[in-house]
Parts: C-alpha cells; structure tokens; sequence
C-alpha cells in the first residue's frame, strides 16, 4: 500500500474544500473520502486505489433516518448498512431495501460500510483487482481481460468492448427499483441526481463511474413515499445461500389492483454494468393481468437486450426466472 | 491456512508495505482505547486495526487470514459493534471502545459464549476460533431469528475451514436458549 496522509474533516465545507483540489473522483483520484472503508482500503491494499490523501468523513453528522416532508424517506450517507437494513420503516415500508441490505456483505461489513459508501462500490472483476493484468476501468487503453478471459461472474446488460464489469452492489438495485435521489454537495453548491441518471455505462470511458466530481460530497439519499398499496421483493441468486455476490438479483416493487398489474418498479442486480432499471419490464407489466404468463412476457422485455459473454450465457435465463419468481413473491404476499 | 508472511507483510514496517526511504510516511500520534484500557501509539497512518493490535499491543487474539474482510478471522468490536479490523485504519479509531478476544472473558471466567464453544467442541484447528466467538457475543445483541438458519446467515462472515460450523451454531444456539439440529454431545 502507498502511504498516504490521513486528516479529518471537521465538517462538510472543509471536506469539500479539502477534496476538490483533485483532478478527478473517479478512478485515480488523488483524493478520497473515507467513512466505512470497506471498499476503499480492500482496494488500497491490492494497490488499485493509490490515494494520496484520504478524508475521514465518518463523524460528520450525516448518520440519521428521518422521514421527508413529502412522506418518503431521507437516508444519511453516513448511514451504516446494518442500520438502514434494520431501520422500522425500511422493514415496514421499503422491504425490498431491506431485504437487499441483509441479502449483501456479512453483519460485519455492513456495521462498517454506509449509504454513500455502497453507492460507490467497485466491481468485483477479478482483472480491476489484479493490477498485473489489463483493464480499462483501473488503467484506461489497457485492455479488457475479461471479454476473453474468466467472465462468468461478469455482466450481460450495458457493457461496452471496452468493459463488461458488473456493479456487485445490492442496495443499489433496490435503490434503483425505489426511484432513490442522490444528494450531492460540491463546490459548485448542491445538487439531487435521480439514481438512474447517478452510473454511467462504461462506453468508451469504463474509468468513470458516476456523475461524481472532484469535491462532490454525497450528503443523503432520498426515498419517495412508498406506492399506496405496493408489495416489493428482492430475490438474490448465487453460488452459496450467504455472503456471496449476486449472480443475477431483482429487486420488484409492484401494485396490484382487480388482478392488474396498475404500477410496477424493476430492476436487476448482476447482470448490469450499472444497476439495471428494467423500463421495458415496467411497461410489459403495466396494466395488464398479473400471472405467470406476464411475468415470463416481462422477463423476456428485460433481457432482450442481454449480450452475454462466453462463459455467462447462463444468467440470461437464470436473470429471467429471478424476476419471474421475485414478481411471483411479491404477487403472492399478504 | 495463513501465509506465514502475512503477518510481517501487513505490519506498517514491513518490507512490502514501505518503498523508498523518499516514501518513508510520517508516524502519527493516536490514542486507543482497547479492552477499557488506553494506549499511545505512534503509527504508519496505514496500519490496520489488526495489525495495530497484533504487533503494537501485542494483543494476537485477533488473527489475521485474508486480510480482506473476507473470513472474519480478525473480528473485533468497536462501541459494541462487530467489525473486520483488517478493514480498519487504526488511526481513525481515536475516541471508539475496541474489545478485542482478550476482553471477553478470562481462563478462569469466560463468557458463556466461550463456555459453549468448550462444551460444543465447536472448534478444531482454534484459528478462526476468536473471530467466530467475537461475531458470536455480538450476534446475541442483534436481530436474529430464532432457527439454525437464521444464525448461520448472520454468523456467515466468519469462515471456517475446519467445518467446524454444526458445533458452531450449536454452541450459539445452546447459550441463546434455542434448540439446535445439532444436538451438543
């Protein structure tokens, strides 16, 4: 690990100050904040992350669960993931949150890692940790190993020639499926950026991740107020029952009315190089007779465009049950 | 097992973890507070909590297997919370309540956590052994569900290459007082 200088920010201001002087928050940066550190020190070990400067941003007062004016939900950054996963209202209102949280890590990261520290989170492609291979998401025009290599835990959705790694987190897909906002404070003043809008895809520029720049200080996220009489699910497929990354996941948030479909959230997890916002999903569902035939309809939409690699055909089927049964779970709960 | 260099290669004075003398950091001054007890310290900003516990305070409890926040091996608990102190800069911890495996119980008074994992035989090679027994007291305080499986997912960070993971829920279940497949002999 290069050594770096540890300071400690006092509050948000001299954060921001503090970490706008890099030239970049992507990959590279000079520069980052630390709470959790569960992604970022990982990394710093295997020398992936070479930071010059690191900002402890872990006692600044962005820890809290409150309820929004509007009746949703505001979510500190700062918020560790067992916490949130734990939260009454999450369990109440935004199961599928919850139930993502707890499906991710082991109880011992999620006491360390937060909200914004999880929005963040790198991928697991095993060439973006190995420093002696190619990758352009670590070394941009170095190359993707992974389209010709060991690709079987990689993504299938919104991958470029240039990348194909998949974004490992869970909470982000519940995130996704829940129309979160991302709050963001910089040295330009602040700003809220629909989570859908908040990855990029890889393209030509795998090395940038998120709108992010350099200074950007995610403050909260917010939730909006739960769907009048919404059921969602978070359905997680992997090699092992627990502390395992998704091979294909769904988050599904879903209103039945008469039988009908009136309203339908989706998303998927493992399979995209971003958290994948299924609308074609959404708009198979909408309005039509709730049922295993819609379902197996809306899964085809999903993955319709899926491009999967050679060793990761699979999860193109296995993405589709997942959400067929997620819909199936969340249909059939009281 | 554990690389036998691991240890040294993890210690901020080790050969991998310092290049140049131009690169050589600054030590910096950090008060812990480890087991009720408080500690100056003088440390590489990169040092871990584990490894600060190991090869500063001596206190090698807390063990060290991947050195990633994947096996559980150095479970600690910081203000009553288990953590991977691998994961952890010991120098950001100023002002936190660590207890390490060596303030849980005593040789003539262990906690009755430890008691069970005696009792349940809920161990062979003894490595993962202190990781498993911090995760579990802290399990005790969290929201856990009453059956086997329910302790397993949240005991799930805590590898064990000894299989020894029926004795192990056994043993938490027993001091939980909730029945087990795993019937202690």
């Amino acid at each position: 690990m290069k050594t770096f200088q540890l300071t400690r920010a006092a509050d948000s201001a001299e954060a921001i100050d503090a970490a706008a002087q890099a030239t970049t928050a992507q990959q590279g940066a000079e520069i980052r904040f630390i709470a959790g550190g569960t992604t970022l020190l990982d990394l710093m070990k295997l020398n992936v992350e070479q930071p010059e400067k690191l900002i402890d941003v872990s006692r600044l007062p962005l820890d809290k669960v409150e309820a929004s004016p509007d009746g949703g939900l505001t979510i500190g950054a700062g918020v560790r993931n067992s916490d949130l996963a734990y939260h009454p209202v999450v369990r109440e209102k935004y199961a599928v949150l919850s139930e993502a949280l707890l499906s991710g890590a082991s109880a011992q990261l999620r006491n360390m890692a937060t909200t914004a520290g999880n929005l963040l989170q790198r991928t697991r492609c095993m060439y973006f940790r190995a420093t002696e291979m190619p990758c352009n998401k670590r070394e941009p025009g170095s190359g993707c190993a992974a389209i010709t290599g060991a690709n079987r835990s990689l993504a299938i959705l919104g991958t470029s020639e240039h990348c194909i790694a998949t974004n490992p987190s869970d909470m982000n897909v519940a995130m996704a499926a829940l129309e979160a906002t991302i709050h963001v404070r910089g040295s330009k003043g602040e700003r809220s950026i629909p989570i859908a809008d908040f990855h990029l895809l890889p393209g030509k520029t795998p090395e940038r991740e998120t709108l992010l720049e350099p200074g950007d200080l995610i403050t909260h996220a917010t939730l909006p107020p739960p769907a009048s009489g919404a059921r969602s699910v978070y359905l997680k497929l992997r090699d092992r029952a627990s502390y395992e990354f998704a091979l294909v996941s769904a988050a599904v948030v879903v209103t039945i009315a008469d039988g009908k479909v009136t309203r339908a959230r989706i998303a998927l997890g493992g399979v995209g190089t971003k958290p994948w916002r299924s609308n074609e999903a959404e708009a198979a569902l909408t309005n039509q007779a709730a049922g295993e035939e819609l379902f197996r309809r809306a899964a085809e939409a999903a993955l319709r465009e899926a491009r999967p690699q050679s060793q990761n055909g699979f999860k193109v089927e296995l993405a589709k049950r997942c959400l067929i049964h997620a819909l199936k779970l969340a249909t059939q709960k009281a | 097992m554990p690389d036998p260099n691991e240890s040294a290669r993890g210690f901020a004075g080790g050969p991998d973890s310092v290049g140049t003398s131009a690169e050589m950091p600054d030590v910096i001054p950090v008060t812990l507070s480890v087991n009720g007890k408080k500690h100056d310290l003088r440390i590489d900003p990169r040092t871990s909590l584990l490894d600060c516990l190991r090869d500063h305070l001596h206190l090698t409890g807390s063990k060290k297997g991947c050195d990633h926040g994947q096996c559980g091996a150095c479970t600690v608990h910081i203000n009553g919370r288990r953590v991977n102190s691998c994961l952890c800069l010991a120098a950001r911890h100023e002002g936190d309540e660590i207890i390490t495996i060596e303030g849980v119980g005593q040789r003539d008074n262990l906690h009755p956590i430890q008691a069970s994992f005696v009792t349940c035989d809920a161990y062979q090679c003894g490595y993962c052994t202190p990781g498993q027994i911090m995760s579990a007291v802290a399990l005790l305080q969290e929201p856990c569900g009453p059956e086997d499986a329910d302790v397993k997912e949240l005991m799930s960070g805590n590898i064990c290459r000894c299989g020894a993971y029926p004795n192990i829920v056994a043993a938490i279940q027993t001091v939980r007082g909730k029945n087990s497949d795993k019937k202690a002999e």
